[in-house]
């Protein structure tokens, strides 16, 4: 298994994913190899595979260079070490299936499958597209996701959505995709042993009326949150006891902060930087509502997260989660007075906040990572059985 | 034609809030107390530091001075967060202002007790924070202040016309050139619209030759000896009598360091300027020598601050704009509270400094800005400004629910 991320060496959902995937696959027999760029740190819980590290030392999480980092020659020099320990283990090894995941490892797959002639499964969580909302991106990077996506044997996609782009963009038969939804562990919010929640002054600010709006993710353009920024300014205008909580972290931290003093709405808008553990729970569950608001998001984990923590979702219809996730207000991501207007609603009437954060949670509980490990083995039977 | 020199010198430090996280809020309305020593916002930790860099040295030359030349006279003017600072941590460098004071030739001013830009915002609460720091003064040094300085020497011809009607005999800022064309700032000037207030003018080209330059080994005229600034000084045309030194008080040990002889300078240019029978004035006898040559009307603000002279270091970008906004939005309702905690930390989070760290303009003052601030952007800077105003606001919420 080539990731490149796993907890708490991550920068967004892919090391989420992986994790969930991997145990769960191994649960239903599949022994696991997991290369890593770096060596997990001491304590970690990863019991159940392998793992192999590029780099024998390790690395504080906030110096790790993340799958969504984007190009640069010092994640370059890391895809090579990286492609070189593949190279060795599979020489030295026995496997059956090859499984990479994203561009940053599909080199490394590509290799490998080259050296063994074994079956390579490319997993993509995102594309270049969504990375870069839809305009140009990388070329590189575009490169490389085109080529290894090419000589694939079977390739999962994490939503329909982004098996479209697959077919549109990347011209790639569509019998070659099938598209695995993730799915959450509802476990994450039964971890709680403390009953006080991290927010304290969103609470108290509960009492005197105000609602909590959160958003969760890397502050990228892919996420979109200058659109939610704009819709904050229009909802507050309406319905000033609004508090957008932004969890995250990213390129455009500087740009948003001052966006969001631009708009004038400095009081209303609050930046945690990125989160982990309980102050990262604790958001979901102490949000009035969840707010994704992706120009392209191939799946969206976090609002399946929300939802499991019982948050009224607000999601773009730009987003691969909107497939599973129906009892969600959805919007286009630039339609900032719809999603204004739903903010107000949600925010004002709890009956429909009530509804939708229990109605979606349902469809949540609907999935399940043990479903996805099954049909991820059976396409691995399937693939070994008769060779592409 | 002999000369006479206003040596005035701010002595200030703002309470900086703390590296304070949305997570603290709503639990810990400590917004200033940093109990990390390493700590870049550590408030003591820099009272300290910078007791011991300047304030101790320098106020040791400057009672050295007193007690050497009879002619020499200065002018201060010590803010209110600082003094709060002191008596807290620092006690001895109050005693050793109260000494210099007690000399009768250092004169005190007036300014507002937190160091804010209220003037601007609230005439109100402008001056009730000067009405307060009088009353320190008063209190710790028996003297009650005659000329106003503004924060951050702003003024416009509306604080004129307010210093004359409240009684002052003088008041200050910047000689920038823009407000004063052809004419000079070494003279007495009378601002438009008053009637016996007298504004006094910082000749900034000699003033930052101390305060910005002595230490620079690129200026040309590196390194500045007593003697040769004296003789610039005694070279200035002979009808330009008075002139304006108005420095930063931390020029001394902390800007400018010891090593660099500024502690050297300073205690050999008041002999060398005296021995030509020059002499040394406070603020108020300079206005007691020199008649007004001319009025000055300036209706646009001016500081004392960047290339610009104007107010842009602190209300340049929009997030110092809404910051200050939310602050003085607040006024009515703290106030009401009589809560006086509540409304200690409101104005301590008027202070200048705030704002300033938040400021964007990294150009020819961004080295400056940046050395001042404790906060590793400026976007740092408005997070935890905002943290503490989020706390002080729901503090603010409590109260008016009790009291409903």
């Amino acid at each position: 298994m080539l990731g490149w991320e796993l907890p708490p060496l991550n920068s967004g959902g892919l090391g989420v994913a992986c994790y969930h995937l991997c145990r769960h696959l191994s649960e239903v027999g599949v022994n696991i190899d997991f290369v890593m760029p770096y060596k997990m740190p001491d304590g970690h819980n990863v019991n159940f595979m392998n793992i192999h590290s590029v780099n024998p030392t390790t690395i504080s999480s906030e110096y790790f260079l993340g799958a969504y980092s984007g190009w640069s020659n010092e994640l370059h020099k890391q895809q090579q070490a990286y492609k070189n320990t593949v190279e060795h283990l599979v020489k030295n090894n026995q496997y059956d299936v090859i499984h990479a995941h994203d561009w940053l490892t599909l080199q490394a797959g590509v290799h490998a499958k080259r050296l063994t002639g074994l079956p390579l499964v490319a997993h993509v969580h995102s594309t270049e597209f969504d990375r870069c909302a839809n305009t140009s991106g990388n070329p590189f990077v575009h490169e490389i996701e085109y080529n290894c996506l090419l000589m694939a044997d079977r390739i999962i996609a994490v939503s329909n959505a982004t098996k479209n782009i697959l077919i549109e963009r990347y011209g790639l038969p569509a019998d070659k995709i099938e598209v695995a939804y993730s799915a959450v562990d509802p476990a994450i919010f039964w971890q709680q042993n403390d009953f006080q929640n991290s927010y304290e002054y969103l609470r108290r600010m509960q009492t005197h009326g105000f609602k909590v709006v959160v958003s969760l993710g890397r502050l990228t353009i892919q996420k979109g949150l200058y659109f939610l920024l704009k819709a904050a300014q229009q909802a507050v205008s309406l319905q000033p006891k609004l508090l957008f909580l932004i969890v995250g972290d990213g390129e455009l931290r500087d740009e948003l902060i001052r966006l969001s003093a631009e708009l004038g709405i400095s009081e209303n808008v609050i930046f945690t930087g990125f989160l982990r553990g309980k102050q990262w729970r604790d958001a979901y569950q102490i949000a009035d509502m969840f707010v994704m608001s992706s120009v392209s998001e191939p799946y969206g984990l976090t609002a399946l997260e929300a939802a499991s923590a019982d948050t009224a979702v607000l999601l773009s219809k730009q987003s691969g989660v909107s497939e599973v996730l129906h009892s969600t207000l959805q919007f286009d991501f630039w339609d900032t007075t719809k999603l204004a207007d739903y903010i107000i609603n949600v925010a004002e009437q709890p009956a429909l906040k009530n509804s939708l954060a229990h109605n979606s949670k349902q469809e949540v509980n609907n999935l399940s990572w043990s479903n996805v490990a099954r049909q991820i083995s059976e396409l691995y039977f399937n693939i070994v059985r008769q060779p592409a | 034609m002999k000369k006479a020199v206003c040596l005035y010198m701010h002595v200030h430090q703002p309470f900086r809030v703390r590296p304070y996280s949305v997570f603290e809020a709503g639990k810990d309305s400590n917004y200033w107390y940093d109990f990390s020593y390493d700590s870049r916002a550590n408030n003591q930790r820099i009272i300290n530091k910078v007791a011991e860099k300047s304030y101790r040295p320098t106020n040791a030359v400057l009672q050295q001075l007193l007690e050497t030349y009879p002619e020499f006279h200065f002018s201060l003017s010590i803010t209110g967060t600082l003094i709060d600072q002191l008596q807290m941590w620092a006690p001895d460098v109050i005693e050793s202002f109260q000494k210099l004071v007690a000399t009768g030739r250092v004169e005190i001013l007036a300014e507002t007790y937190y160091h804010s830009l209220a003037f601007f915002y609230s005439k109100q609460e402008f001056e009730r924070q000067v009405k307060q720091h009088g009353i320190k003064i008063r209190e710790l040094f028996g003297v009650t202040p005659q000329v106003l300085r503004n924060t951050e020497l702003s003024y416009n011809n509306d604080l004129a016309y307010w210093a004359d009607q409240s009684g002052y005999k003088g008041i200050i800022t910047e000689g920038w050139d823009d407000v004063l064309g052809w004419r000079s700032p070494n003279f007495m000037y009378r601002p438009a619209y008053t009637q016996k207030i007298r504004l006094l003018l910082k000749n900034y080209k000699l003033s930052d030759d101390i305060a910005f330059r002595f230490s620079d080994r690129n200026w040309a005229e590196w390194p500045l000896t007593a003697d040769k600034y004296a003789h610039w000084l005694n070279a200035l045309p002979d009808d330009e009598q008075l002139i304006n030194l108005f420095m930063d008080y931390e020029t001394f040990g902390e800007h400018q360091w010891e090593d660099h002889g500024i502690f050297d300078f300073l205690r050999h240019f008041p002999g060398e300027f005296l021995k030509d029978g020059n002499s040394f004035l406070t603020l108020s006898q300079a206005i007691d020598k020199f008649e007004p040559v001319d009025t000055m009307d300036i209706p646009h603000t001016i500081t004392w601050a960047d290339t610009e002279r104007d107010l842009t270091a602190w209300l340049g970008n929009a997030m110092q704009q809404q910051a200050i906004q939310c602050i003085y939005k607040l006024e009515h309702d703290v106030l009401a509270t009589g809560d006086q905690s509540l409304i200690e930390d409101w104005r301590r989070l008027q202070t200048s400094d705030h704002f300033y760290y938040m400021c964007t303009k990294w150009f020819n003052d961004g080295d400056v800005h940046a050395y001042f601030s404790p906060y590793s952007s400026p976007y740092d800077a408005y997070i935890y400004f905002f943290n503490a105003l989020r706390d002080l606001k729901l503090r603010l919420l409590d109260q008016q629910r009790g009291r409903k």
